[in-house]
């Protein structure tokens, strides 16, 4: 096994720049390095300019997700011997404005979080002298998948409608709509709907399923669309017929 | 001048938005600013993994809750605080509920408690083993409610801004676009969490730099009981990735080469197959980490080619109740280790998890400095004293993130303006940081002297201490501190230059780092964390005190002392494993509530 692998890096500086280029370095490739190791040791021993997000190192803050080898993937969950013999490729996500070399701006996908209320909506709070809302396991199990979004953008590089239409409101947003919508503490659904049952909201999704396949906590976004494809559904054909909350 | 906000969080993980969403509830006409180095839901408070302490359950109190919390930081916890944190927590782990924070359930739909070290009772709330995350995100999520939250996400803070005698906002670095504001308010509040970066081998993200602590010091604030470093017990080698406690709490073994359960020969109780309270795998974090130093000099540690490591074997759990309590702590062994739990040992060695000590502040989050606050880990009221207990971080944030939030929130609405010293103030410092850290000329490198650091301090201030060895790390630090001054930064892009941020977060560290170690040196004791073999035992007579250091006007640290308070639990020898059966709050005055009712 080699103990060398080349890491072909893009770099990217607004103000001096009109296109990417990458940078070749060759790193040490031991088998518990991950690619963002890699990116370290550049940026530690060859070249401090190379710019890049990252922290905890362990998969769960969402920072360092990057393109390696046209994937996305968060290189700090990515081994450099998967990739032997290399050459490996290493460019910002996909399908958002590149500040600078692999550091993406992620401005969109805050405010459309934003927009879907992902918060508790109740009409009514009960004081906390009245003790916790009850939840069963089962009532848990009902959401918890969806609560797993760590927010690391993905599936936002990974979905085709997002690249052709950024107006889609994506994965991951719909993903933690549906977090508190299935949530028996919730009573929001209704007030998300106006945003997620429209063009822009769920109906811009044909279904490619990319966003699941590439989720590194298992969140699965994908299934959360269709589920609320036949909640959406449902409510425009009583919205057609009724008025709301009827 | 009127300034831009009423009050500016520093930092945007669990303490801070805490705070945030504490001020906006308080009084809704203040104008809030969350500065965050990150997006908040990659703070650190992510990370946390095994769960929140908060007394409910039946047969648990308040003050069993106390008293496991002070006897666990060896009698320097300030015993007003730790009281009015017991009683608070409960009710702020329970409105965490209310926004819909994902707790691990009973099958009745009540939320579920488990064991945790150096805990009598069973008193954890959890999240499986994602606590930290859930809680992170809730509060993450349920702020953007608040339209009085401003946020300013990827603004690195450089300087408080302090004139007339308050503090009255931060300068800071819009990382995108490298512009450098002034961000005036009425107070501020820190809450930029712990600095593990200081050590080199730490389960600490590499955002914990020790920002908010380095800010507060340099602005002539009060540091206090900085030599108490928690070392976790349970790291896994290389990444210093952390093993939750959790995983003991659930049942599981450390052993050391031979298979033997060596904590049974350090005062910590007998075996048993299934986890006992208060013993073995569940004594508390210090005495684990120096149990494991023990065992390294005995010999009956393991090699591997990331140092001696010992094993927790969990495989006796099974796979069910693996993936049910812990399924993080598989996912990581999998990914990150290329083992099963399951099947597999875990290697693990003690690793720098936590920051006892930390920004003076009372039990409002004030600190010495008017205008000034703190919450969190940057902050140290104190609570964790010379060891914090494993859970009692969460509940921490919360209670003290949302005192220091309705603290803070009282005072801007006195409404002070801006004084004119604060705009050459702001000049200054965007001179420094625009024409001395572009495109700097030098010979050293950031990363070679952050190494080097960080290996001073493991040498110098790691789970055993000795005056010499202390004394020959500050002189290093002296020495580091000279070439500091001949750092190289290479970048000249204003846009987002992490090299420039690199450099100012290493001067951080090195304040911090000298404050660590000047009030190591001056602690001729052992207690808790700070274990110095040239004085081995605890000394009630000259150092039940906190440590408080300040920085001089030529960099270097003062060290001065003050009273620890003591309310009803004189100090007493720390037990665990039977013994610790017969210890409790008990012989004191005052009476056990059943907690549930004070919810």
């Amino acid at each position: 096994m080699r103990d060398h692998i080349t890491l072909q890096v893009a770099r990217y500086l607004p103000e001096k720049q009109s296109e990417p280029t990458f940078d070749e370095h060759e790193v040490p490739c031991p088998k518990d390095w991950v690619v963002l190791d890699g990116l370290n040791y550049i940026k530690d021993r060859i070249d401090g300019t190379l710019s890049y997000r990252w922290s905890c190192r362990m998969g769960i803050c969402g920072s360092c997700g990057m393109t390696v080898n046209g994937e996305p993937k968060l290189t700090c969950a990515t081994f450099l011997a998967d990739y032997a013999p290399g050459p490996l490729r290493i460019e910002p996500l996909r399908n958002f404005p590149i500040i600078r070399d692999l550091i993406v701006d992620i401005g969109d996908f805050m405010r459309k979080l934003v927009a879907v209320k992902p918060f508790i909506v109740r009409r009514y709070e009960k004081p906390l002298s009245d003790g916790e809302y009850l939840q069963t396991p089962d009532e848990l199990d009902e959401y918890k998948q969806f609560s797993m979004c760590i927010n690391c953008m993905l599936c936002y590089a990974a979905c085709p409608i997002y690249g052709l239409d950024p107006k889609f409101i994506g994965p991951a947003a719909i993903a933690l709509a549906q977090r508190y919508n299935l949530d028996n503490r919730d009573e929001g659904a209704a007030e998300r709907m106006d945003v997620l049952n429209e063009h822009a909201g769920i109906w811009g999704c044909t279904f490619v399923g990319e966003c699941t396949k590439v989720c590194p906590k298992n969140v699965d976004p994908a299934g959360a669309i269709q589920r609320y494809k036949l909640t959406g559904a449902v409510e425009s054909m009583k919205a057609f017929f009724m008025p709301r909350g009827a | 001048m009127i300034p831009t906000h009423d009050v500016v969080l520093v930092g945007g993980g669990g303490a801070g938005l805490r705070a945030a969403i504490a001020i906006a509830e308080f009084n809704p006409r203040l104008d809030i600013a969350v500065v965050s180095k990150v997006y908040p839901m990659r703070s650190h408070t992510v990370s946390a993994e095994g769960g929140a302490a908060g007394a409910i359950a039946p047969d648990d109190s308040l003050d069993e809750h106390s008293y496991d919390t002070i006897a666990g930081g060896d009698w320097l916890c300030d015993q007003d605080a730790v009281e009015m944190f017991v009683e608070e927590a409960p009710r702020e782990l329970l409105r965490l509920e209310h926004w819909g924070c994902p707790w691990s359930r009973e099958p009745d739909g009540r939320v579920a408690v488990r064991a945790f070290g150096g805990m009598k009772n069973m008193r954890t709330w959890f999240a499986a083993d994602k606590t930290g995350f859930h809680m992170l995100h809730t509060l993450f999520q349920t702020s953007l409610k608040y339209t009085t939250v401003k946020r300013y996400d990827e603004w690195f803070v450089t300087k408080l801004l302090v004139d007339e005698g308050r503090v009255q906002g931060v300068v800071a670095i819009d990382l995108a676009s490298g512009r450098i504001e002034a961000i005036t308010a009425r107070a501020v509040i820190l809450c930029t969490g712990g600095c593990g970066k200081v050590f080199p081998f730490t389960t600490n993200a590499a955002i914990n730099t020790g920002d908010g602590m380095a800010l507060a010091y340099r602005a002539g604030a009060a540091l206090k009981d900085m030599e108490f470093v928690q070392y976790h017990p349970t790291g896994l080698p290389f990444t210093g990735i952390l093993i939750t406690e959790a995983a003991r709490a659930e049942g599981g073994y450390l052993i050391n080469k031979d298979g033997y359960r060596y904590l049974q020969d350090y005062n910590l109780g007998k075996p048993h197959k299934e986890p006992v309270l208060k013993s073995m795998e569940l004594g508390p974090r210090d005495r684990l980490s120096q149990a494991f130093m023990k065992e390294l000099e005995k010999g009956r540690t393991t090699e591997t080619p990331y140092g001696p490591v010992v094993h927790l074997d969990l495989r006796h759990l099974g796979a069910k109740k693996i993936d049910a309590k812990i399924p993080f702590v598989r996912e990581l062994c999998m990914k990150y280790q290329g083992l099963d739990p399951v099947k597999d040992l875990i290697p693990v060695r003690p690793v720098v998890h936590y920051m006892m000590g930390g920004v003076h502040t009372d039990i409002d989050g004030a600190t010495t400095l008017p205008g000034l606050y703190a919450a969190g880990e940057t902050a140290c009221v104190s609570i964790n004293g010379a060891n914090r207990l494993g859970s009692n971080s969460l509940p921490e944030l919360l209670v003290f993130g949302a005192r220091a939030g309705r603290a803070a929130a009282e005072y801007a609405s006195r409404l002070y303006e801006v004084t004119p010293g604060i705009v050459v103030q702001t000049d200054d410092e965007r001179r420094r940081v625009e024409r001395d850290l572009l495109n700097r000329r030098g010979h050293e490198r950031i990363a070679d002297l952050r190494t080097e650091m960080q290996a001073t301090m493991e040498e110098s201030a790691g789970i055993y201490r000795t005056r010499a060895a202390l004394e020959k790390g500050v002189e290093r630090l002296t020495q580091l501190r000279t070439r500091l001054a001949d750092v190289a930064i290479e970048d000249d892009s204003r846009t987002f230059n992490t090299e420039r941020v690199s450099a100012l977060e290493l001067a951080f560290m090195v304040d911090i780092a000298d404050a660590i170690l000047a009030s190591a040196v001056t602690r001729e004791e052992s207690r808790g964390a700070h274990q110095r073999t040239d004085f081995p035992a605890r000394d009630d007579v000259r150092f039940l005190s906190h440590t408080v250091v300040y920085r001089n006007p030529d960099g270097t640290p003062r060290v001065d002392y003050m009273p620890v308070t003591i309310t009803r639990w004189p100090p007493a020898e720390r037990v665990y494993g039977e013994a610790a059966a017969h210890a409790g709050p008990h012989h004191a005055a005052g009476s056990s509530l059943p907690a549930r009712e004070t919810v």
